[in-house]
């Protein structure tokens, strides 16, 4: 049994899942519940940026293993550069090619958060932005290329980490939990006269 | 004793996070709507380092650490 | 976007020159009922613009005059040259006539009927603090527009003077959104530090100086800092320019500082109070304002000041509540919508204010409404907040009697048409 090519499929299976994870405690990040008097909404703010932080440096720990792996294992033809350079490896060049693409754009987006007060904000956020390419990027590399793919565990766990990543994408999309400095005041004004009004209601029904 | 240094924020760009006030309760506190409430002044000596790391905390860079003129 | 329902033509709303009693050497900036303003009458009335032979000569003449900012804020005018001068880039003047208050005509009507000494003050500036840019900062309003651009296009010294437009927006003349909106952005306030005096227009130093303000410089210029102490007080010399709005109708007068308000403004008995200062000004009772004059040191006895000149009459059939309530809506709308306390808290405070005005609020909700206003103030980018509750707290204290007949739920006012101009913005 070829140690090396188990390792490089397991950690990929892994990088896929911690990929998605952090994905979706990014998303966590921006979201902001209306903060309850005396609520402690700065705490759980302060461990999901924890967490989502880990869990990216974490998955970076893993995908070097899983690249480490792959390059060393000899059963297949692929070289050192082919991890950082796309699409001139002769294995299956494409779906290994989608895979240096993703990890190009980690590394990017790691090296700017790393310094990122040393940037502009809206350049590390037009960077970043950039992970919801990496995250298919990487999902769509792991079915092509994977050989557990081709069984039923597989699949399922691909399709887990589908469902988990377009979830995220469509929570940052959604309108109701838009950060509340996003509003427009008069739609603050109107919302603020409804709710007051449900609340007389509410207390007071039929006054 | 309080040192030399102060916290400013840009409220253009505070979204009201609230990590500040975690890393920095004895200086920062949140407001009913999750804004933190920066008193004007020094740092007091000692936190320094707390409210380097509730500058470096902040997911928007809203806060800084600035020498109080003068001093 | 939000459209403005009020109409800003200046010609047809107000009615200028018309002068407070006598100090004898009024008007200055505004002209003589009949006079021109073209670039033939203004150089025939005034001479040319007076060359002062270099940068800087102009500051020790214009802090000898003792002239401050008219915009509202009031800062010594020398003072704020000195520092841009001190700059170590080019700076930049800009000439601030984005008058975002629904309630002063002042900078239209000076803008309308004198453009020429806006110009020339603009000129001066620029050259007394070394600046290779000068730009001028006009309200979206056609008729201001036309006036200034037929004003520039007569004169071949201010070819270079760049006119840009700002936003209808109350915050829209505050001195960051103004170096935002020549940058080509939305015109909403920055966070400062640094302030534009230091940083501004492409991180140069910048002066931005209300138009009224430097009308009154390419006078002082001309005649000197003796002239321009020849009215006022010692400690706030020189005239200014007020809007007016009483039983008469609404104008823009030039007085003298230190003028009586009763001479300004017609507080007759039919007036319960006078609005000062604008829609972050103050309330005075009408036996207040029969005992202050138009200036810093008497308006500051009661928490008031003259602001950029701003004075209503509220007469006595009208309801203050009701009034401050639809101008509190107005500024919660208006806001920029940059900064949470201001965001969240504004809109509270006008909705109770709302609720109160239709006789549907309670003590709760006052002592809400008190609770909101402490955590907003100074806990914005800019002055907005700080200034609205300034309004707002006034108003609950100079109409108590009121307030108190409103949370019974009755009102007194007997005439319903509104007193306080409000322009259209949504959400009310």
């Amino acid at each position: 049994m070829n140690v090396l090519w188990v390792l490089s499929r397991a950690t990929g299976l892994v990088s896929l899942v911690l990929l998605t994870l952090m994905v979706v405690l990014g998303v966590a990040v921006t979201r902001r519940s209306r903060p309850r008097r005396g609520g402690r909404l700065g705490a759980r703010q302060l461990v999901l940026v924890g967490l989502h932080r880990n869990t990216a440096l974490l998955a970076l720990l893993v995908l070097a293993t899983h690249i480490g792996t792959v390059v060393a294992d000899s059963y297949v033809d692929i070289r050192w550069y082919d991890s950082v350079v796309p699409f001139v490896g002769t294995y299956k060049s494409f779906w290994l090619g989608l895979g240096t693409l993703s990890l190009d754009i980690a590394l990017l987006l790691v090296v700017t958060s790393l310094v990122r007060h040393r940037l502009p904000l809206r350049f590390w956020r037009g960077i970043h932005v950039l992970a919801y390419l990496a995250w298919p990027v990487a999902l769509v590399h792991a079915v092509g290329i994977g050989t557990d793919m081709r069984s039923a565990p597989g699949l399922l766990l691909a399709g887990v980490c589908a469902l988990g990543g377009t979830g995220a994408v469509l929570w940052r999309m959604s309108a109701g939990s838009a950060l509340p400095v996003a509003d427009r005041a008069p739609d603050t004004l109107t919302a603020l006269r409804a709710e007051r009004a449900r609340h007389r209601q509410l207390v007071a029904p039929g006054r | 004793m309080s040192g030399d240094l102060e916290l400013l924020i840009d409220r253009t760009a505070c979204t009201g996070h609230g990590l500040c006030a975690e890393l920095l309760p004895e200086v920062l506190d949140l407001d009913e709507w999750g804004y933190p409430m920066i008193p004007s002044g020094p740092v007091p000596s000692g936190l320094e380092q707390h409210a380097r790391r509730a500058v470096t905390a902040c997911p928007v860079l809203a806060l800084r650490l600035a020498r109080i003129a003068g001093r | 976007m939000t459209s403005m329902a009020l109409d800003r033509d200046p010609a047809r709303s107000w009615h200028s020159a018309r002068t407070a009693p006598p100090a004898g050497r009024l008007p200055r900036l505004l002209l003589e009922a009949g006079a021109d303003g073209d670039l033939a009458a203004h150089v025939h009335r005034h001479g040319p613009v007076p060359n002062r032979g270099g940068p800087g000569l102009l500051l020790p003449t214009l802090e000898a005059a003792g002239l401050t900012g008219r915009g509202g804020a009031g800062f010594p005018a020398g003072r704020k040259w000195r520092t841009v001068a001190a700059g170590n880039r080019s700076a930049v003047v800009v000439g601030n006539g984005a008058e975002g208050e629904p309630a002063s005509g002042k900078d239209a009507v000076l803008l309308t009927t004198n453009p020429h000494l806006v110009i020339d003050g603009l000129l001066l500036a620029a050259e007394a603090v070394g600046a290779r840019r000068t730009v001028l900062v006009l309200a979206p309003d056609r008729s201001v527009r036309g006036a200034v651009d037929t004003a520039l296009r007569e004169r071949r010294d201010a070819r270079r003077v760049e006119l840009v437009e700002a936003s209808d927006r109350f915050v829209a003349g505050e001195e960051s959104a103004v170096v935002d909106a020549i940058e080509g952005g939305p015109g909403l306030p920055r966070s400062t530090p640094p302030r534009v005096f230091d940083q501004g227009v492409g991180g140069r130093p910048t002066l931005v100086q209300n138009v009224e303000t430097l009308a009154h410089v390419a006078l002082v210029a001309r005649y000197g800092a003796d002239w321009f102490r020849g009215v006022g007080t010692t400690a706030e010399p020189g005239s200014l320019l007020t809007t007016v709005a009483d039983a008469g109708g609404r104008w823009v007068a030039e007085v003298a500082h230190g003028a009586p308000l009763g001479s300004v403004v017609n507080v007759s008995d039919e007036v319960q109070a006078v609005l000062v200062g604008g829609y972050h000004g103050t309330w005075l009772s009408a036996s207040v304002a029969h005992r202050a004059d138009l200036s810093r040191r008497s308006l500051s006895r009661w928490g008031a000041s003259p602001g950029a000149g701003v004075l209503v009459a509220l007469p006595a059939s009208a309801c203050g509540v009701v009034e401050t309530a639809r101008v509190a809506l107005y500024l919660a709308a208006d806001s920029a919508g940059q900064c949470g306390p201001c965001l969240n808290g504004l809109p509270r405070i006008a909705v109770v204010l709302e609720e109160l005005a239709r006789g549907r609020a309670t003590r709760r909700d006052l002592d809400d409404l008190a609770r909101w206003a402490g955590l907003v103030k100074h806990r914005g980018a800019c002055g907005h907040p700080d200034g609205t509750v300034r309004f707002v707290r006034s108003a609950l204290q100079v109409f108590d009697a009121e307030v108190e007949a409103h949370l019974a739920g009755s009102c007194r006012r007997t005439d319903a048409r509104p007193v306080l101009p409000v322009p259209d913005v949504g959400g009310g």
